[in-house]
């Protein structure tokens, strides 16, 4: 039965309309849902990653230097995995609403909240870490909920919706740890941010077994080709037996979710919750990794391999500028300069108008020696 | 009818008393982003009660289209004096002019505001934030005798706060021809970064000694404390931690031994600004414009009791 609706569904996706936003130029190498692998999609991000990670050796000759130190991995490569965690997370959770079509404004809110919850209730006596980290999902759980409700029942356009809570969910956390930074003494929970497994910070591991978890839930079932169907053309989803309301609802949980997980991460790893600052602006993070990953923030293309990859570079770009020593005052114009140029060479119109100047110039060059 | 004129009797008692004894205060606070600035709020308004003073709080999370509300609010409340920490340096001018037209004088605390006239209000009073990078500097260099390679995580770049205490430590460590900043990198004043920021330096720097961490804020230093225990080292002893404010958990810190000193920014500005709008209202015209309320150096020797006044 699902078989069925699939082929359907990538059947109609290609003679619709709008699928023609999100297609190249030649009928063949048409975007298909689902299936796509090209090369290209790839080798960009993959290439500024790269890059990023050469300008450092120069910067820093011992920069891939991995030392093994007190039963863990330890240099700047396992800091970047590490730092880049909660963005990552972020990034899983946002790739969804995303590709339906939406956006998610308040996950760094959601972050801020989640982390609140989770450091006063470790606060209390006798707490079992289980109930705490427990009590973070749910949290994130239920924002995700009232976001994909507002979106998909009471059709709110996404942007105004999830601003709701960016801008609310910041006065909760602050009303929870009234107004004060929340710290605590919890070797368990800490460990969330701080603890290891087989050498490699927590925090990596957590991005790995969610991003199995989801890469599986979405390719594994038709649920993945579902919400780029929504993404496409929700109406005409819906025509096709596409529960379009539901698979928004549960990209936006989802979101949610990640968003919980991260913010129990930062909150871990300085054992503190700060609600003015945890998550703050990470939302525009996520977007940024995810739209470096390749989506179309139209909806209907996303692969969350790559919006992890967005999230390296961002992380990759924030530890060069530290480690570059750099005067702080122009941290936020490379970031923008970099980030631009990733976004350029990813752009295929622009490419090949370079390479065009490029030919030109060639051309007029062969001229000018014929004339000598 | 006889009644009637003991309650009005008393009334015009109860009126005359308030007019008499209770000094009624407006005070238009920042928000409450820090530890620090709740601190603050909490030390006015205990100083206000012991004093007898009726305080109206008003709290303008961090705006200030908030704040002039509030002075406009007070004004019209006919309260005898208004104390203002500002969020931002300008657009004071129209508000102030109000409340110098209503006779009340208004006294500026913490940051700075820019006005062209300064008789439009009777008196700022802030810490000194060049000082206290001075007092800083000059304990580290008397401690290291003047051999430091530091690493500085400066505040949110522009704050003025971040850029006067940068000043005055550099002024001092100037005169130490062996004391050097080897990294500088904004932690924007949170845990979070500074903690992030130290990890990045302590692999840059690869095995080259740090002799100490200056943090324009009591919070990223802490942050810089963690990241320097996982990366093996003693915070505190390999490397010495400075910094400014003395928030109660850095007096925690350093009374634990991981933090070494810092410069106290006084929470404490409700008393002086109370004695100005005493002074003032007793017909003192002549007061400075700037009273000065830098806090001294702290260490580990006296930080597990500064701790306990502080827990509070």
């Amino acid at each position: 039965m699902k078989t069925s609706v699939e082929m359907m569904s990538s059947e109609a996706l290609i003679e619709m309309p709008n699928s023609q936003q999100t297609s190249s130029n030649t009928p063949n190498d048409r975007y298909q849902a689902g299936k796509s692998t090209s090369f290209g999609r790839y080798l960009w991000p993959l290439l500024a990653l790269a890059l990023l990670l050469l300008a450092n050796l120069f910067i820093d000759s011992s920069f891939f230097h991995i030392a093994y130190q007190d039963d863990r991995l330890y240099g700047s490569l396992i800091d970047i995995l590490n730092r880049s965690a909660p963005v990552a997370l972020l990034a899983i959770g946002m790739s969804l609403v995303i590709a339906t079509g939406g956006i998610d404004l308040s996950v760094g809110a959601v972050m801020a909240i989640a982390g609140a919850v989770c450091a006063n209730l470790l606060l209390l006596p006798d707490i079992g870490l289980g109930t705490v980290v427990l009590a973070g999902l749910v949290v994130g759980l239920m924002a995700g909920c009232i976001n994909g409700t507002l979106v998909s029942f009471l059709g709110i356009q996404p942007i105004v919706a999830t601003l709701l809570l960016m801008v609310a969910g910041r006065g909760v956390a602050q009303l929870i740890n009234q107004g004060q930074i929340v710290t605590f003494q919890h070797q368990g929970f800490a460990a969330i941010g701080v603890g290891q497994f087989l050498g490699l910070p927590m925090p990596i591991w957590i991005v790995i077994g969610m991003l199995v978890l989801t890469q599986l839930l979405l390719r594994k079932t038709a649920l993945g080709l579902f919400i780029e169907a929504v993404g496409c053309n929700a109406k005409a989803s819906r025509y096709l037996g596409i529960n379009d309301k539901s698979i928004k609802l549960f990209a936006y949980a989802i979101a949610g979710l990640c968003a919980a997980l991260a913010g129990m991460i930062s909150t871990a790893d300085i054992q503190g919750s700060d609600a003015n600052n945890a998550g703050l602006w990470l939302e525009l993070d996520a977007i940024l990794a995810v739209v470096i990953g390749g989506a179309a923030l139209t909806g209907g293309r996303f692969s969350l391999f790559l919006s992890i990859i967005g999230a390296l570079i961002i992380q990759t770009l924030a530890t060069t500028i530290i480690v570059s020593g750099l005067p702080a005052k122009f941290n936020l114009l490379i970031k923008a300069i970099v980030i631009l140029t990733v976004l350029l060479l990813q752009s295929e119109k622009f490419r090949r108008q370079l390479s065009g100047l490029f030919k030109l110039r060639v051309f007029k060059g062969t001229k000018v020696g014929d004339k000598k | 009818m006889k009644n009637y004129t003991l309650v009005s009797v008393f009334s015009l008692w109860a009126i005359g008393a308030s007019c008499a004894f209770a000094t009624t205060v407006g005070f238009s606070q920042v928000g409450s982003e820090s530890g620090w600035r709740t601190s603050f709020s909490e030390a006015v308004k205990a100083e206000a009660k012991q004093r007898g003073i009726d305080l109206k709080f008003a709290d303008a999370q961090q705006k200030q289209e908030n704040q002039i509300k509030a002075v406009r609010s007070f004004i019209a409340q006919g309260v005898d004096a208004i104390i203002i920490a500002p969020v931002v340096e300008t657009g004071w001018k129209p508000v102030l002019k109000e409340a110098k037209r209503a006779n009340i004088p208004v006294v500026i605390v913490d940051r700075n505001i820019k006005v062209d006239d300064d008789s439009l209000f009777l008196t700022r009073i802030a810490s000194d934030f060049t000082e206290e990078g001075r007092k800083i500097a000059q304990w580290l260099m008397d401690k290291t005798e003047g051999n430091c390679a530091i690493a500085e995580l400066q505040g949110t770049v522009g704050a003025t706060a971040a850029i006067d205490r940068a000043a005055g430590f550099n002024a001092v460590i100037a005169n130490y021809s062996n004391a050097k900043i080897v990294r500088s990198q904004t932690g924007e004043f949170t845990r979070a970064k500074g903690k992030e920021v130290m990890e990045g330096f302590l692999k840059a720097q690869n095995g080259q000694a740090l002799c100490a961490v200056w943090s324009h804020n009591d919070e990223m230093a802490l942050g810089a404390v963690q990241a320097i225990k996982e990366a093996g080292f003693k915070p505190g002893k390999d490397i010495l931690i400075v910094s400014v404010d003395g928030v109660p958990d850095y007096f925690k810190a350093m009374a634990d031994g991981d933090v070494n000193a810092t410069v106290e920014l006084s929470p404490y500005l409700g008393g002086p600004a109370f004695d100005a709008i005493d002074a003032f209202l007793k017909g003192n015209k002549d007061l400075p414009k700037l009273i000065s309320t830098t806090g001294d150096v702290f260490t580990q020797e006296t930080a597990a009791a500064e701790y306990e006044k502080r827990r509070l």
